[in-house]
């Protein structure tokens, strides 16, 4: 297991799901990075950039998200925002 | 007996009815594959919102101190029903079993004593609501103009329903739509939205309590479920406007189906009125001139 599922939901539709090295993810209380194998945290997003890293050391990927929730549980990282935009 | 020419016209007018109602039934099912596409491609998002509020709501305890969207006003005296329904006719039975539903319900609360007001949403809905219960709608959402449902139109709806239970104008809030089952039948439904329903005693699933119990929340479960709620409600009012244009469509285009077969067996029948009334003309001519004939 060495990459992150990751998936990105809108209520429009499903954005994103893949597997990715590691996406920084903007916290109301502070941006982290959840990498495969993070511990389960359920948080709420500030409106901000998502930066996805497809490999370690790759040029990060920004995804503009607003009004959204982030859940890492075991089958990874969900982001739930009310809208994306790349 | 209708003329020669009076039947040919009618004919004329059914044909004309028939290319209507067979562009009609083309129209929907292309824009019924569209409705359902966008109706799947919500599914996952208000999947995951509800499956989030459930865990949170089950892991604090419900109060008076708990935000009012889930523990309610403390009173239950006035309902609102808010009445999604299409927007146009020309659907076969689709906006009145909604309404029918709708109804349904006020009349079951009425006779517990309750208050009921309506929130009408989509054009069909008023009419009827306003025939039965004249003083009773608060507020109508025209979503004439929208072509899909966009999020932001629920966002509008669910902020001016959140503004109003706020400002005390009503208890618990009902959600009145159709449900989206298959292209073939579609079940209106009544759903309470606020407060939140109780967690449908989440399936007994020990092994997923004891995973969410290690899960850190930022910032604390309360201010999560607060900022989560009016999503929440935003989602499922969403959620009703996506199944209602995928059912609408349905709907559409089976009655358009039928209205197409039975314009076709009635062209059928007029035709054969239509023959056998020439025949007999020409029958009767002939005798008159063969007649004439002989009399010569």
């Amino acid at each position: 297991m060495a990459d992150l599922h990751f998936e990105l939901v809108t209520p429009e539709r499903l954005v994103r799901s893949e597997d990715v090295y590691m996406v920084v993810v903007p916290g109301v209380e502070g941006d982290f990075g959840a990498m495969a194998g993070h511990a389960p945290v359920m948080t709420v997003l500030k409106d901000g950039e998502l930066k996805i890293y497809k490999t370690a050391g790759g040029q990060p990927e920004s995804i503009n998200v607003a009004g959204g929730f982030a859940e890492v549980g075991d089958n990874g990282l969900t982001v739930l925002a009310e809208s994306a935009g790349e | 007996m209708a003329s020669l020419k009076a039947l040919k016209l009618r004919i004329g007018s059914v044909k004309s009815t028939q290319k209507i109602t067979k562009a009609l039934n083309m129209v929907a099912a292309s824009k019924l594959r569209r409705a359902q596409q966008n109706a799947q491609a919500a599914r996952p998002y208000s999947n995951r919102i509800a499956e989030v509020v459930s865990s949170l709501a089950s892991r604090i305890t419900v109060g008076p101190q708990s935000h009012k969207l889930i523990a309610g006003t403390g009173k239950d005296a006035t309902h609102l029903i808010i009445v999604v329904t299409g927007d146009r006719g020309l659907a076969g039975a689709f906006n009145t079993n909604i309404v029918r539903a709708a109804r349904k319900k006020a009349e079951d609360l009425l006779a517990d004593g309750k208050q009921v007001l309506f929130y009408i949403v989509g054009r069909k809905g008023r009419p009827a609501i306003q025939r039965f219960y004249p003083k009773a709608i608060i507020g109508q959402h025209d979503t004439l103009a929208m072509k899909a449902p966009a999020y932001s139109d629920a966002q509008a709806i669910a902020d001016d329903i959140i503004d109003r239970f706020d400002s005390g104008q009503f208890d618990v809030a009902h959600l009145a739509y159709s449900e989206f089952k298959s292209v073939l039948s579609q079940e209106p439904q009544v759903d309470q939205i606020i407060p939140a329903a109780p967690p449908a005693a989440v399936t007994g699933n020990k092994a997923d309590s004891a995973a969410a119990a290690a899960v850190e929340y930022e910032p604390d479960e309360e201010e999560i479920l607060a900022a989560l709620l009016p999503k929440n409600i935003t989602v499922q009012i969403y959620r009703a406007l996506l199944e209602n244009q995928a059912g609408f469509y349905g709907s559409q285009r089976t009655a358009m189906d039928n209205a197409t077969r039975n314009a076709g067996d009635m062209i059928n029948r007029l035709s054969i009125q239509y023959n056998r009334q020439r025949q007999a003309a020409i029958t009767t001519e002939l005798v008159e001139i063969i007649s004439g004939a002989e009399a010569l």
